[in-house]
């Protein structure tokens, strides 16, 4: 063990840990709002999370961008992240109500048993996640320096990257829109009704097919940012890419508890800061194993996750 | 007629829960649907509302057929129902699950009148207006469940044990909110097992027994009928 490693890079490591968790939490919001209204783990949205990634990058490729481009201008590089969101965040979206419609919804309607849900949702996921491995060769695919990070402004012995504060303000962001919509409007309301008693949620007029679309393309664009923000943190992606987080992401939600959107923020941001300072303790080859060791310790002292199950707490 | 039920049947797999019901609603009525536990009152009201595909039998609301019609668009049509168990929304607060009542409604003056109207029928649930719906006592949540049936303005109101759990002084109460909202114009079917106060009170009402229905009659007629009460009423 390395104190001294932890303890002299305290500052950084954290940074890096929010940055990194920041990209976690916006990635676990899909598995968590989907199992809020469903109970199901949609096991495919790592490969929504894997379209996000590529989606961006061949966009970009358009313009004539790749991992050798020089740096573009300010102009430029507000101009291709905006575009580069907005293409990542519609392939993740469609590719989330894809999987629903075609995976889930027929097999609700049969009435199917859990379990073909679960092992439905691992079929879609190697599926996508395979044939995005056929296209690509298992090559990885590097990303243009859309934005370079540069230090920012340092607090004491730490410095922090224009794209540190960009991913986790906009992470922010996106978390607050997020839970202003599910608690303030009147689609959340119902949304928040069929995850907390399905049945009457229809008995007031909610169309739960409707609802559960939504759930899945509000996960789908979440998870849209985070694989924008993912490319430029990486700069790679690689067919498997939503698969790694994805179990990362996954943990969160638990952690936080999940169907708990706020939950799903605690447990990105502190899981993403937890790795770190497991790499800085034990060096970076234990980041993933020190990282679920804590999950399962913070699991059995609270087996429903630091802030429990809100989005469907105590379904009646 | 508001509605009429003919020759249902409906099973839960292989349990033939209604073996052929016919009934009707007429418009301004109470009609209220007796009969002992299992006997398939709760089974009915879930057809109406649609919460159960029927096999058999066709429903009619209104004029139109409604028996392929989802639950979420019978609301639109109408018909709101008061669920067994109340099936409140425990993490939501009470005017939040006053709200979902109206969600098919967009005039926000005419929901807010109507939220006035359901915290004047239920002064209980405007003091305890900011409490998630899981905090009210079962009372409580059964007036809430009410409530927030009625802030869909239905044609037809579906009450699914409105006097489960209640005190007696509660259950007298509710019966007299029953006969009050009909009077401002509602029609309402009703299930009950407390049978005295809901043939006291209704117009007219029907006798289920495994599924079927065995007897038909005004609520007085019924009342005063030595099988009836010798079944329901407790009194020989």
């Amino acid at each position: 063990m390395d104190f001294s490693g932890l303890i002299d890079n305290f500052g950084p490591l954290t940074v890096t840990g929010l940055a990194q968790g920041a990209i976690i939490a916006l990635f676990a919001l899909g598995y968590t709002l989907v199992y809020g209204v469903l109970r199901l783990i949609n096991f495919a949205h790592s490969e929504v999370f894997l379209m996000g990634t590529y989606a961006c990058l061949i966009v970009w490729g358009f313009f004539g961008l790749d991992q050798n481009s020089a740096a573009p201008g300010v102009g430029g590089m507000l101009l291709y992240l905006v575009i580069g969101l907005v293409v990542a965040i519609i392939a993740s979206g469609v590719t989330a109500l894809a999987v629903e419609l075609v995976a889930y919804r027929p097999l609700r309607r049969r009435n199917a048993p859990p379990l073909a849900f679960l092992i439905t949702a691992i079929g879609a996921s190697l599926f996508i996640s395979e044939l995005t491995g056929v296209l690509t060769h298992r090559n990885q695919r590097g990303v243009p320096p859309i934005i370079q990070a540069k230090p920012l402004f340092t607090i004491g012995d730490t410095t922090v990257t224009n794209l540190q504060l960009l991913i986790i303000l906009l992470a922010l962001v996106m978390m607050f829109a997020l839970d202003r919509f599910i608690n303030g409007s009147r689609l959340g309301r119902g949304i928040r009704a069929v995850s907390q008693n399905p049945d009457s949620a229809a008995l007031m007029g909610v169309n739960k097919s409707r609802v559960i679309a939504l759930v899945f393309l509000l996960g789908g664009l979440m998870a849209g940012i985070a694989a924008v923000m993912y490319d430029l943190k990486i700069g790679v992606t690689r067919y498997d890419a939503g698969f790694l987080l994805g179990i990362d992401a996954f943990a969160a939600a638990v952690l936080g508890g999940i169907g708990n959107l706020r939950g799903a923020l605690l447990g990105g941001l502190l899981l993403g800061v937890l790795q770190n300072y497991a790499a800085g303790l034990f060096g970076s080859q234990w980041l993933h194993a020190a990282s679920f060791v804590l999950l399962v310790v913070i699991l059995l002292f609270r087996p429903t996750g630091l802030l429990g199950e809100s989005l469907g707490r105590a379904r009646a | 007629m508001l509605l009429e039920i003919d020759n249902v049947t409906l099973a839960y797999g292989r349990i033939q829960a209604l073996h052929g019901i016919s009934l009707t609603v007429g418009q301004g009525e109470v009609v209220a649907l007796i009969g002992a536990n299992g006997a398939g009152k709760s089974t009915t009201m879930r057809a109406i509302s649609g919460l159960r595909p029927v096999s058999q039998g066709t429903i009619r609301f209104d004029g139109q057929d409604i028996t392929k019609l989802r639950a979420d668009l019978r609301v639109i049509r109408g018909v709101s129902q008061s669920p067994e168990g109340r099936g409140i929304f425990p993490g939501m607060t009470v005017r939040d699950n006053l709200e979902m009542g109206a969600y098919t409604r967009r005039n926000r003056s005419e929901i807010d009148e109507d939220l006035d109207r359901a915290f004047t029928l239920f002064p209980r649930l405007k003091e305890r207006e900011k409490q998630p719906g899981g905090t009210l006592s079962g009372g409580e949540q059964q007036m809430l469940a009410v409530g927030r049936a009625l802030m869909s303005r239905p044609k037809l109101l579906l009450l699914d044990e409105p006097s489960m759990g209640l005190a007696p002084m509660l259950i007298q109460q509710i019966f007299d909110i029953i006969v009050e909202i009909n009077q401002q114009g509602t029609t309402v079917l009703l299930v009950e097992q407390n049978a005295q106060q809901a043939l006291s009170r209704a117009h007219r009402a029907y006798v289920l027994e495994t599924g079927r229905i065995v007897k038909e009659g005004t609520g007085a007629e019924l009342l005063h009928d030595p099988a009836v009460k010798d079944a329901y009423l407790g009194v020989a």
